[in-house]
């Protein structure tokens, strides 16, 4: 394949984003404090070209550029969604921002760089594209943390993320370098193809610190630490970002690699899953409870819904796969919902971002308070909200593969987990009122209703969703 | 002969790496750092692969560590202060050191690569092509993507430095070059007749 035909038809979107962000550069500087609009409304465009792009394109399965990027439908179910992510972060973002007076161009465009970072990220094929895509992704997230420079608790954020992102990225570094001086080789495909019979225990320690490293970036546990802290001190939209977007393509990542680089030592890397997606569920159930911070209770229970997906990939088989594509997709949208209502929490122009400040939401705004209840239920996995079947076919995954007690305790986590999204729910209805939010800007009751709407309608027409997800899973085996 | 100097420049660096963590002040330990460097491009120059090398004394020596010596001394750290929770956190972070280091020793100890990985890893360079121009042959070609994937993480370090540490201040007096290139004789010189011992 000629290079210019691996751009055009199988790089497209990353095509469009690198080109598109260079111009928005030139734009921004020339226009200097004035351009946030202007940006921001070009960025939007961009994400939205991308992800016409990669609707219509073609559905080939191509490997990119001597083996370094691949391109499948497992890694464009991805990367819609991560772009999805992406273009709904600047939508709700531009409000917000311009009333905090961080209304700079900048953050479109830190955005969008981090999104290329991901969709590199999500077709990596081998241990240099991974690294690079990894690094370009979380280099613009740990700026985005800081954005909010005269505020300590943003720089605190960005400081704590940078500096244990940094080591994380170090880990990932040393067991990639084992996997080299193993294999003799960096593509995915080589190194599954050189592990023949037991492996030797250096492969076994390079694959604990490569997945070390990845579960850093989707927060599971234990590499959670930072989680909590960065998504309380950020600015909310960078929180929603980081929530969302970088999420999909770090468990995308561990899905590849663990499938195409160690088939051969599956038994390993399970052992190394399975333990993630407890301790995550578990620490995700029980810390929660006793959040009074909004943004701190989304932090650990993100952490829980990771360890909920990683559920579907400790199965290992094509259903898990499947299961964890479906997890993402229903993760992303009730996520982004969620945090449009939290971005609407503002009481005389100030964010507030304390649950007690929801209390008897149902009596000042209905609407807001009932899509937010519907957003809980989801979150929680009550039936029969999308929230439900998200969990239902991770969990029918691993009782297929045998993972019993691992399902068992996913299920007893996630009731644990439903006492404080329902508490939210009872403190939006049953409490006295609290004074009530400012009138929100129409892009965030739009996002909030539009996911609310997908979440109730989802076990309605769940088609076009589990479709894509089940040909996604195919071409990964 | 080139063992002798692999073992020189290998126990110099461990030494220098030793006493960077070691030494009591803070540019001592920089200067370690420095000479473990020097020892690091020797070892590389020993491998036969000169441009790496150079590229480690000159990027790294040159550029990182002569940064973070200005850093060291310009800021004013309180380094006494740092290593005041050394002893409580010594035994936690000696147990945790201990078990990587025998893990480590297990690894070094049981190591075999895969039957193929010699064939796999070994690229031949024809020869009377230099360890420069090998390189040049496939940075823009094979690995041109890679390149331009680090020219974006370049990008948006720039970017973040500049979003992070730039203040805008008004008022500032600033030089504005073409305004003071399209200044002429005409426009800011004003001639006055001064009438002889009359003041102005």
């Amino acid at each position: 394949m000629s290079f210019t035909t691996a751009l055009a038809h199988h790089f497209l979107p990353e095509t469009i984003l690198t080109l598109g962000v260079l111009a928005l550069i030139l734009v921004g500087s020339f226009r200097g404090s004035r351009a946030f609009g202007l940006v921001n409304e070009l960025a939007i465009g961009l994400l939205g070209l991308a992800i016409l792009s990669l609707l219509f394109g073609g559905d080939t399965q191509a490997s990119l550029f001597e083996g370094a990027f691949v391109d499948d439908a497992f890694g464009r179910f991805v990367k819609i969604l991560t772009l999805l992510g992406s273009l709904v972060t600047i939508i709700m973002s531009r409000d917000y921002l311009q009333r905090a007076k961080l209304g700079n161009f900048e953050f479109p465009i830190l955005v969008v760089l981090s999104t290329i970072g991901m969709l590199l990220l999500v077709s990596a094929d081998n241990l240099i594209a991974l690294y690079l895509g990894l690094e370009l992704m979380s280099l613009a997230l740990y700026v985005a943390a800081a954005f909010a420079r005269d505020d300590a608790r943003a720089s605190e954020a960005g400081l704590k993320y940078f500096v244990l992102g940094a080591l994380s990225s170090g880990m990932l570094l040393y067991g990639a370098s084992l996997l080299y001086g193993f294999a003799g080789t960096i593509s995915f495909d080589g190194i599954a193809k050189s592990i023949t019979g037991a492996p030797p225990l250096g492969v076994v320690f390079g694959l604990v610190f490569v997945l070390a490293g990845l579960a850093f970036k989707m927060s599971a546990a234990p590499f959670h630490m930072w989680t909590p802290d960065v998504y309380e001190g950020a600015p909310t939209p960078v929180t929603a970002f980081f929530a969302s977007a970088p999420k999909m393509a770090a468990v995308a990542i561990t899905a590849r690699i663990v499938m195409t680089a160690f088939p051969g030592v599956a038994a390993q890397w399970q052992q190394i899953v399975i333990f993630l997606a407890i301790a995550s569920m578990l620490l995700g159930a029980f810390a929660a409870i006793g959040q009074t911070n909004i943004k701190r209770l989304m932090a650990y229970s993100s952490i829980g819904h990771m360890g909920f997906a990683l559920v579907g990939l400790a199965a290992g088989d094509e259903a898990g796969v499947r299961g964890v594509a479906i997890y993402l997709a229903i993760y992303l949208v009730m996520t982004l919902g969620a945090f449009a209502a939290i971005l609407q929490m503002r009481v005389e122009g100030r964010p507030v971002e304390k649950i007690a400040d929801l209390s008897g939401l149902s009596r000042n705004n209905g609407t807001a308070a009932f899509y937010l209840a519907m957003l809980m239920f989801s979150l929680a996995g009550v039936p029969p909200l999308a929230g439900f079947f998200a969990k239902y076919y991770v969990f029918l995954a691993a009782v297929d593969a045998g993972l019993y007690a691992l399902a068992i305790l996913g299920v007893a986590a996630s009731a644990v987990s439903a006492f404080y999204y329902l508490r939210v729910v009872k403190v939006m209805y049953f409490d006295e009122p609290a004074p009530a939010f400012d009138h929100s800007p129409l892009s965030l009751r739009a996002v909030l209703a539009v996911s609310t709407i997908f979440l109730l309608g989802f076990w309605v027409y769940p088609a076009p969703v589990v479709e894509a997800a089940t040909a996604a899973a195919k071409s990964l085996f | 002969m080139a063992a002798a100097f692999f073992y020189l420049f290998s126990a110099v660096l461990i030494a220098s790496a030793f006493a960077v963590i070691v030494a009591r002040n803070p540019v001592h330990s920089v200067l370690f750092l420095i000479l473990a460097f020097v020892n690091g491009a020797g070892l590389f120059l020993l491998a036969g692969a000169e441009f790496l090398a150079m590229i480690l004394v000159v990027v790294y020596v040159g550029a990182v560590a002569v940064l973070f010596l200005f850093v060291v001394m310009m800021l004013d750290v309180d380094f006494a202060e740092l290593r005041q929770g050394f002893s409580k956190h010594l035994p936690l972070g000696a147990g945790v050191g201990a078990v990587v280091l025998i893990e480590l020793g297990m690894i070094a100890v049981g190591w075999q690569s895969a039957p193929n990985a010699l064939e796999a890893a070994q690229t031949p360079i024809a020869a009377g092509v230099s360890n420069t121009a090998a390189l040049g042959q496939v940075l823009y070609t094979k690995y041109f993507v890679f390149f331009q994937a680090s020219a974006l993480v370049l990008l948006t370090a720039m970017i973040g430095a500049i979003v992070l540490t730039l203040h805008h201040r008004p008022g500032v007096k600033r030089q504005k070059i073409a305004e003071q290139n399209a200044r002429t004789r005409e426009n800011v010189i004003e001639i006055k007749k001064v009438p002889s011992r009359a003041g102005v």
